[in-house]
């Protein structure tokens, strides 16, 4: 067991060092005053907090609504309606993530705000779209026997359907967890804050340490919470 | 047990109805066989028993209970049901699987757990080996038999099969044929069994329905249908070769003297050389002190190998088979081991005697001078 956790907090403790590693680094050697100014600590940990409050709060609000609405498109009442939910999501997914945020800052303002709801709706998508093909993906005959035996659609959905998907569904979780770090550092262009600050102001100011440290530390970020994810899923799923 | 009336189920946009008309019924411990080529209608009946199919007009009268007026859930709950692609739940274990049904029921986990495990062994598997393992880590043959385990798992008096043996290849469909039927002599369920196959429901079935475009054509005994078959559809689902078929109907034991002709382990070369000789298929068997077949000794085996006593010359025997397997199985397995013959042994390993190819082919020259 202890094995096990070492094990696990291998990577995570790598990745946190590697971030802990850069921060040091770029704030204890500036190149030049101008960045010394822009780098400091507080500044770092109140971009990196904002970040993750946007990814945090973005991506559970997708997964409230991704996952049942996706539980619901399967079920045969909802069939139609299934498919053309799907398709306006797919559409919607086509639409650059930038185009997604000037669209909504139009009649939501800038902010925070604005920029949480942006990417709450570009999450959506794979989710709700892996948890539709994980349940589409059980096989008719399992569904069949369960059925057969007595199992209530209840009991069936949830003993049955939903652990047989969790696979496919996680994947899409980890999918749109990696699309919305991403995606966040396009939120500083309506002024919500997050990493992309450090990566759009070292571009306008020339100054390529600034560009990095925003970069790298939101290239940590998406590889870390993937790699939680993926490990949370092979935890769950232990007979394929 | 089972009563049908009237039943028939439409289809939305079919022309004809799935199943019309059905009237029958099934005796309680009976094995009814519902045969037909596709399309026929007779998974669609074994359905609306359960009402995974929802008849169109008609009744359903199980133990003299209206079913519609039954909650579906409650129903199945008391039906076991097998179908063809068995349908295990990949992501339990086999123990899981198999108490699907107890857990619905809400026992205790302690009698679930017995009960589990007494299913396993029922059906032929460890409960220590296979208990913990994963559906896909199972052969086919044994993914059927947890299949039947689960189906059995809470006692119910009625159990649906659809073509359940269907999925794994012949040698092993026959013996889980034979090993179902030993155990149906023990629980006496009464079972509706679907399949296309006439040879399966000539083995399998107490009754067999013969069943087209959704109408019963006939409704009798094996031997019945193979001698009186009803019209021509019946007689060319039953084939030509109707004496051949009747090897489906004759079990070893039936056939095999009292005494098994098998040698003991201590037995000298001489004897066994002369034994041999006199042997229609020029080879003898060996059996120990218990009775349990050890090896057997042929014309060759006697001249490749030293020793003096049985024991060290004979060779391993290539294939058995059980003594309520029928004649048709045992012509399949000598076909599979290209040998004229083959033994028979109990359920518990007994030495019973030796089948052989002519054996056969006397019974069949019998069925058809009857006939």
């Amino acid at each position: 067991m202890l094995i096990r956790i070492l094990k696990f907090l291998i990577v995570p403790v790598i990745l946190v060092a590697l971030g802990v590693g850069v921060v040091y680094y770029v704030v204890e050697n500036p190149t030049d005053s101008m960045v010394a100014r822009m780098l400091t600590y507080d500044f770092i940990i109140d971009s990196m907090e904002k970040h993750l409050i946007m990814v945090f709060v973005s991506m559970v609000a997708a997964m409230a609504v991704g996952i049942p609405v996706g539980i619901m498109l399967t079920r045969p009442t909802f069939y139609y309606v299934g498919k053309v939910i799907e398709n306006i999501v797919n559409v919607g997914q086509t639409v650059p993530s930038l185009a997604i945020l000037a669209l909504f800052f139009t009649f939501l303002g800038l902010g925070f705000n604005t920029a949480v709801f942006a990417l709450w709706l570009y999450s959506i998508l794979p989710i709700l779209r892996n948890t539709f093909a994980g349940i589409m993906s059980v096989q008719p005959e399992v569904v069949e026997s369960a059925k057969g035996m007595g199992m209530t659609p209840w009991r069936i959905l949830s003993r049955i359907e939903l652990p047989i998907a969790y696979p496919i569904i996680i994947a899409g979780i980890r999918t749109a967890i990696v699309i919305n770090v991403g995606t966040a550092t396009l939120a500083t262009f309506i002024g919500a804050g997050g990493l992309g600050d450090m990566i759009v102001t070292g571009i306008s100011v020339r100054r390529e340490m600034v560009t990095f440290t925003g970069a790298a530390l939101s290239a940590l970020l998406a590889i870390l919470l993937d790699y939680i994810i993926g490990r949370i899923e092979k935890n769950l799923v232990r007979w394929s | 047990m089972i009563r049908l009336e009237d039943l028939t189920k439409r289809f939305p946009g079919m022309e004809r109805p799935a199943v019309n008309k059905l009237n029958m019924e099934v005796g309680k411990g009976e094995v009814c066989v519902l045969v037909g080529p596709s399309g026929c209608g007779k998974t669609t009946t074994m359905k609306m028993i359960n009402r995974l199919c929802e008849p169109t007009e008609g009744k359903i009268y199980v133990d003299g209970q209206d079913t519609s007026r039954i909650n579906p859930i409650k129903l199945r709950l008391d039906i076991g049901y097998v179908i063809q692609q068995i349908g295990l739940f990949p992501h339990m274990t086999i123990n899981d699987n198999v108490a699907t049904v107890p857990r619905e029921k809400k026992w205790p986990s302690e009698k679930t757990k017995k009960r589990t495990e007494e299913l396993l062994e029922l059906v032929g598997l460890d409960p220590e080996e296979h208990g913990k393992r994963y559906p896909s880590g199972l052969s086919g043959g044994q993914q059927q038999r947890v299949g039947i385990a689960r189906a059995l798992a809470a006692d119910p008096p009625i159990m649906l099969m659809d073509e359940p043996f269907a999925a794994v290849d012949r040698i092993t469909r026959s013996r889980l044929q034979n090993e179902f039927l030993r155990l149906q002599k023990e629980l006496n369920k009464t079972i509706i069994f679907v399949t296309h196959d006439i040879d399966e429901a000539i083995k399998m079935g107490d009754r067999i329905a013969v069943l087209r475009n959704g109408e019963l054509i006939q409704y009798d005994e094996p031997g019945n249908i193979l001698s009186a078959p009803a019209g021509d559809f019946v007689a060319n689902l039953v084939g030509k070769n109707r004496s051949i078929k009747r090897l489906h109907l004759i079990r070893a034991q039936e056939i095999l003297g009292e005494d098994h002709g098998g040698v003991s382990l201590d037995t000298p070369r001489e004897t066994l050389k002369q034994k041999v000789e006199e042997s229609v298929i020029s080879t003898i068997m060996v059996v120990d002190e218990k009775g349990n077949l050890k090896g057997m000794v042929g014309a060759h085996a006697l001249q490749e190998r030293d020793g003096d006593r049985a024991e060290d010359i004979m060779e391993e025997v290539p294939d058995t088979v059980t003594d309520d397997a029928t004649l048709n199985d045992a012509l399949s397995v000598m076909l599979e081991i290209g040998e004229g013959y083959v033994p028979v042994v109990t359920a518990d390993g007994k030495f019973r005697g030796t089948l052989t190819l002519n054996s056969l082919l006397d019974q069949v020259r019998s069925e058809k001078s009857a006939d």
